[in-house]
């Protein structure tokens, strides 16, 4: 076990004639325990939930017809986001134009870019961000979407449904076989 | 002259230091090791950089499975039943009081309301199989069961700490995500937590310099 061969070193040597009396050692064989104990270790380290789920906070605004109550954005501070099929993002700046030439296609790597660039060159107040996602988008590109927010602090951002002339220009984008390089 | 004597070293290993060891790291796994709660459907959820850990206690937990069947679940026993029992008596569901009771030991609910009887009668282990559960229904905003569910889940919280949380799969759809979305707005609750798992900063991002900024600032103090 924990030793190998046999174990002289105990025991001075007696004179002749000195009776031999035996000494019993008071040694345990502790492997067998450590064994055990690395077992239930192991089984412990697998079983357990080391990272505990975050939560991140999302506020909703209150749906309201009233045109006094909604919040007002300056089209110069806004931007919008559209998450696309396969995590392509697509996004414009203030209005969307009616020939569509400032709608533009990028992917979640690029994103942050833009989003920090539009952020240099508005006025903090007037940063709105509108993420708009369409109905091919998973999840996950939500939550990145909104993490961007965190990650670029981003005040003010709203979660809206996209309107049908986007909707047509992502359509026609990736027909196009544009979108997400 | 005699060969020198080689001394025989003894190769006995005193293992009480090992042990020692082994178990203090056992008994560490042991405190600290928390048994996975049971849940519907396993989702894989979405990293985000939120660091803040999600609360355990007195939530309300809506969870959107990869195929887009969406579970609902209470942290506490008695807040089922007593969401079970005011469903009942608002919408006429007709359930026994005993039924109503059962509804405590159920991990999760996974059925539109007219099959809430029969799921409710269903024998534990069955109960627990969130896989073949059809799911509350909330495909569009005329057949959103869940509405009704968050407007019980409203009255049994009102004036109690209440967290509403979303668990989704990373490849759950967005309408599904809206709709549930839709189902808080009509009863008012707009605020929820999104549950993910933690991913660090990105480097050279706005949110990183002003943590760092902030960690500095304390150290001065």
């Amino acid at each position: 076990m924990a030793d190998i061969g046999e174990g002289g070193g105990g025991g001075h040597k007696k004179g002749p004639g000195v009776k031999k009396s035996k000494k019993q050692s008071t040694r345990v064989d502790l492997t067998a325990m450590v064994d055990l104990g690395f077992l239930l270790i192991t089984f412990f380290i697998f079983t357990t939930t080391m990272s505990t789920p975050t939560a991140m906070n999302l506020f909703l605004p209150k749906d309201t017809e009233k045109p006094e109550e909604q919040n007002k954005a300056k089209a110069s501070g806004a931007l919008t986001i559209m998450l696309g099929k396969d995590r392509n993002v697509f996004y414009y700046e203030g209005i969307l134009a009616d020939d569509g030439s400032n709608f533009k296609s990028d992917n979640f790597s690029g994103i942050r870019d833009v989003i920090l660039n539009k952020k240099k060159s508005t006025d903090d107040k007037d940063l709105v961000i509108v993420i708009k996602p369409t109905k091919e988008a998973k999840f996950r590109d939500v939550v990145d979407a909104l993490d961007e927010m965190t990650i670029n602090e981003v005040k003010r951002y709203a979660l809206v449904d996209i309107s049908e002339p986007e909707q047509q220009l992502i359509d026609l984008t990736v027909e196009a076989g544009g979108g997400g390089k | 002259m005699g060969r020198p004597k080689i001394a025989r070293k003894s190769t006995w290993v005193d293992m009480t230091a090992f042990v020692d060891v082994a178990f203090l790291l056992l008994s560490f796994f042991i405190l600290t090791t928390k048994f996975k709660p049971p849940e519907a459907v396993s989702v894989v959820t979405p990293n985000s950089v939120s660091s803040k850990a999600a609360e355990e206690q007195d939530q309300c937990l809506v969870t959107l499975s990869p195929d887009g069947k969406v579970y609902l679940s209470y942290s506490e026993e008695e807040r089922k039943i007593q969401v079970v029992d005011d469903l009942n008596k608002r919408l006429n569901l007709q359930l026994t009081p005993d039924e109503v009771k059962k509804a405590g030991k159920a991990e999760f609910f996974a059925t539109p309301l007219s099959q809430l009887k029969s799921f409710l009668n269903l024998p534990k282990e069955e109960m627990a199989k969130g896989s073949s559960m059809p799911g509350i229904p909330c495909k569009d905003s005329t057949s959103n069961e869940l509405t009704e569910w968050i407007a019980s889940t409203t009255t049994v919280f009102l004036g109690e700490k209440l967290h509403l949380m979303v668990k989704g799969d990373k490849d759950a759809t967005y309408p599904v995500f809206k709709n549930v979305i839709d189902a808080f707005k009509k009863s008012d609750q707009l605020k929820f937590k999104i549950i993910t798992n933690q991913e660090p900063l990105p480097l050279n991002s706005p949110a990183a310099e002003s943590a760092a900024k902030k960690a500095k600032g304390g150290a001065a103090e």
